[in-house]
């Protein structure tokens, strides 16, 4: 994957950097990202999002031109750090009072968790993909999720070699699940890859990063910020119990719209395999793994429902973009995805 | 256990575990087949399943999540 198109001064001294390290001056951009910190949103800041998400990519799979040794570059560390304080504190935050009123809820870890998805006020694009959506809008969402599913559990997997006992039997085994279980035309990222490819859309891993908005971009770097920091596991896992127990609801409008669209069967066929993946997968992430971690104490546990927290919330911020974007006949990125599905 | 009456939980071998989710579907671990009300053999392709115990699954004999859109009482 080459490096994406700088989105401000930020990027662009970071880029440079990352392709030189000569060129790298890090206390000058130190210096930018505390000037931006008043009155900047970091959610929707194009410029800090897409220096976080190269940051983070550099410990997948980097990136053409540049040296794989960046990955531990000391000084691009020191950069991140700086941007992720800024993030984290932004999504802690945001997300306070939420997470107090949903840790103060009846029942088991569990039970609780899935009192919190369940409860969680957002507007529903499954539901606008199911009933209204173009062929042009559906596209716009894949290429959306694409930036993601394209990796689909690569962040969750960081957190497998720091658990022990049930938890890490647990995590594993919907690791093997979500891996193909032993098939890898059943891998789900690749079920996504050929799902792009049947609706004419670019599969190439990175290749829509340019086009898609700032809150696409937060809601990867908040898995990449969790799943590498050993510090941030609990909210990993919290935040991997949430999203499993998000999708198989929305999974089958998702499919449904599909096939009101038209859209060739590996689209929808992605989305019917989440249905019933995930009705499996919510009931092991919850019980299991966020219940085994959220023992651990109180602050492995406040942290399980602020991993929950951020999915869910970056989850609306996004739904609610698109959607506006949708409804006033705009496009969702920030510029129109190549190709056009193949109806 | 309360499990579907319907569904038969077949393997090759002893060791099927079951799980039953409150609230939820119930979870089978090392089944080969389930074999629904109408004697239809459903092949268990990966490694856990959730099979419905709501019967509101529009993809029985698996668990598609409907019974968390059912009101409580």
């Amino acid at each position: 994957m080459e490096l994406p198109q700088a989105r401000g001064p930020l990027s662009a001294g970071l880029f440079g950097g990352v392709r030189d390290p000569e060129q790298l001056h890090p206390d000058v951009l130190v210096e930018q990202v505390r000037q931006l910190l008043p009155g900047s949103d970091p959610l929707t800041h194009d410029d800090l999002q897409l220096c976080l998400w190269v940051l983070y990519e550099l410990h997948y799979r980097g990136f053409a031109r540049v040296d794989d040794a960046a990955e531990w570059d000391p000084e691009l560390l020191r950069v991140r750090r700086v941007l992720e304080h800024f993030f984290e504190d932004e999504l802690r935050r945001r997300t306070r009072e939420t997470v107090a009123a949903a840790i103060a809820g009846e029942g088991d870890v569990a039970t609780r968790l899935f009192a919190f998805c369940e409860s969680f006020a957002s507007p529903s694009v499954a539901q606008f993909v199911q009933r209204e959506a173009t062929l042009e809008q559906v596209n716009e969402f894949l290429v959306q999720r694409s930036i993601y599913h394209l990796k689909e559990f690569d962040p969750t997997s960081w957190s497998i070699p720091r658990l022990t006992g049930g938890p890490k039997v647990a995590l594993a085994e919907v690791q093997y699940d979500e891996y193909g279980a032993g098939r890898p035309e059943r891998l789900h990222s690749q079920m996504f890859a050929d799902a792009l490819e049947a609706c004419g859309l670019d599969s190439r891993y990175g290749t829509y990063i340019d086009q898609v908005p700032a809150t696409t971009l937060a809601v990867n770097n908040a898995m990449n910020m969790f799943g590498l920091h050993r510090r941030l596991q609990p909210a990993a896992l919290g935040h991997f119990g949430a999203f499993e127990a998000t999708s198989s609801l929305p999974s089958r409008r998702f499919a449904a719209g599909m096939r009101r669209l038209g859209l060739p069967e590996p689209a929808p066929a992605y989305f019917d395999e989440h249905v019933e993946a995930d009705a499996v997968h919510e009931q092991i992430a919850l019980r299991d793994v966020c219940a085994g971690v959220a023992a651990e104490g109180p602050a492995a546990l406040h942290d399980v429902f602020f991993g929950a927290a951020v999915c869910l919330y970056l989850g609306s911020v996004t739904a609610t973009e698109s959607l506006d974007c949708w409804r006033h006949g705009r496009s969702a990125l920030r510029q129109p995805a190549d190709g056009a599905a193949v109806a | 256990m309360n499990i579907d009456p319907d569904f038969k939980v077949s393997s090759r071998n002893d060791d099927v575990e079951l799980v039953p989710c409150p609230d939820g579907p119930v979870l089978v671990r090392g089944a080969d087949t389930i074999r629904d009300s109408e004697g239809v053999d459903h092949a268990v392709t990966r490694p856990v399943v959730a099979l419905c115990r709501c019967g509101k699954s529009s993809r029985k004999p698996w668990c598609d999540s409907t019974h968390k859109a059912i009101p409580k009482d």
